[in-house]
């Protein structure tokens, strides 16, 4: 065997083990991995108990409530499957509106409510001009209106 | 002048042919001064098209607004940042398993480049995270991998400088850079496999890509541009590293002597 093949060798074969190695790293961590916990795992009760962790999921239609100090808001985040009531106190980021999505960050209190000490908007990968999501809200109004 | 092709003692070992004589460093050097400029041209058109379509001609986004247009440079820094650190895993194995010192050069030359994109596309995202998110920074599984990245950059600069004898700083360098490549799919990937606050890609080989076409026009083009200011900047840090390490030879004597007299000439 030349010396050149015996270090292609031992580079490939370094760099495979290197591969195996990360992946099964990362698949043990991959609970710590996670940046926010969908509020069916936590109905489901695989988040941390009495300790702050995030929920991600999209602010439901219609939940936005605020009290009247103006700084509180009680909120529910759902996965369109389970929905977990959410009280904050604090500025939203602009971004943050009913049928998007948010992240939270706070504690779960034993009434199931979730308390926030922290509200992120997750923003997602789709970038239009005005005039298309204006034309596509027309598009639904339109359809919604021949169903009836 | 006349190069010399066989030598007394050494007539077994043929020169390389075709373009795999680039691989010396003394042929590499006046074909990377002839191509840097051409791909500095091409870097500046393509990025003045692109900044002018991302800024006056691409429309408003319907959720983000005005701040989108971070997208213009970020993308394309992040985009830059994971790719030129494969291309120096990649001349990294070459030159481990080939012994060539200009592939171990080259990925010495990419590494300052790459550390910049890597720093603005941070950069950039915090400065779109804060009104956007409402954080500057979350250690998400994105914007974790992606600050190991920068400090893989850092590191491997460190090392190769760190070490005198060049042979030596090659190796070490170069088993950090193919180490550290692990990483990049780690990044990329990393919005699919598990749960971040940064959204998944708008543009991918797998979907069509989720995003206005003149946006996606605008940022493409942004990409080649800093393709082609890497390669340009990087053919003129390759050819200073050869001066740099060649500096005893005969041949970077005569270059010296002749770039001082053209210099002469024109005062």
């Amino acid at each position: 065997m030349k010396a050149r093949n015996k270090r292609l060798l031992l580079v490939g074969g370094g760099v495979a083990l290197l591969v195996a190695a990360v992946a099964l790293v990362l698949s043990a961590f991959q609970q710590n991995l996670v940046f926010f916990h969908t509020p069916s795992e936590v109905v489901a009760g695989k988040a941390p108990v009495g300790r702050t962790f995030r929920i991600g999921g999209m602010v439901e239609a219609g939940s936005i409530k605020r009290e009247a100090d103006g700084l509180t808001v009680n909120f529910a985040i759902t996965d369109t499957a389970k929905v977990i009531p959410v009280s904050y106190r604090g500025t939203l980021p602009d971004l943050f509106q009913e049928g998007k999505g948010a992240v939270v960050q706070g504690t779960l209190g034993p009434d199931g409510r979730f308390v926030a000490s922290e509200v992120l908007a997750k923003h997602d990968e789709n970038y239009m001009p005005v005039e298309a999501q204006y034309a596509l809200d027309q598009a639904h109004e339109a359809a919604r209106t021949v169903q009836q | 002048m006349t190069i010399s092709t066989t030598t007394p003692g050494r007539a077994a070992v043929r020169p390389p042919q075709g373009w795999l004589r680039f691989a010396a460093p003394q042929q590499f050097y006046p074909l990377a001064g002839q191509l840097a400029p051409w791909f500095a041209a091409l870097a500046a058109l393509l990025a003045a098209a692109g900044l002018y379509i991302g800024f006056f001609v691409a429309p408003t986004d319907f959720q983000q607004g005005e701040v989108y247009r971070v997208i213009f440079i970020h993308v394309p820094a992040a985009w830059m940042s994971m790719f030129i650190y494969l291309i120096m895993a990649f001349w990294s194995a070459v030159g481990l398993v080939m012994n060539t010192r200009l592939s171990f050069i080259v990925s010495q030359a990419l590494a300052p480049t790459g550390a910049m994109f890597c720093f603005v596309a941070l950069w950039t995202g915090a400065l779109w995270g804060k009104p956007t998110w409402g954080a500057y920074w979350v250690w998400d599984a994105r914007l974790t991998s992606q600050l190991l990245l920068l400090f893989l950059y850092f590191g491997f600069i460190a090392l190769t400088r760190a070490i005198e004898d060049p042979r030596r700083a090659d190796r070490a360098g170069a088993v950090l850079a193919l180490v550290g490549a692990v990483n990049v799919p780690i990044i990329y990937f990393s919005v699919q496999w598990w749960n971040t606050l940064h959204q998944g890609a708008s543009v991918s080989i797998a979907k069509a890509p989720s995003m206005a076409t003149i946006m996606l026009v605008g940022m493409l083009l942004m990409a080649l541009a800093a393709w082609m200011y890497s390669i340009a900047v990087a053919l003129w840090r390759v050819r200073a590293l050869i001066l740099e390490r060649e500096r005893h030879t005969e041949w970077v004597g005569a270059v010296l002597e002749a770039e001082a007299k053209a210099a002469g000439g024109v005062r």
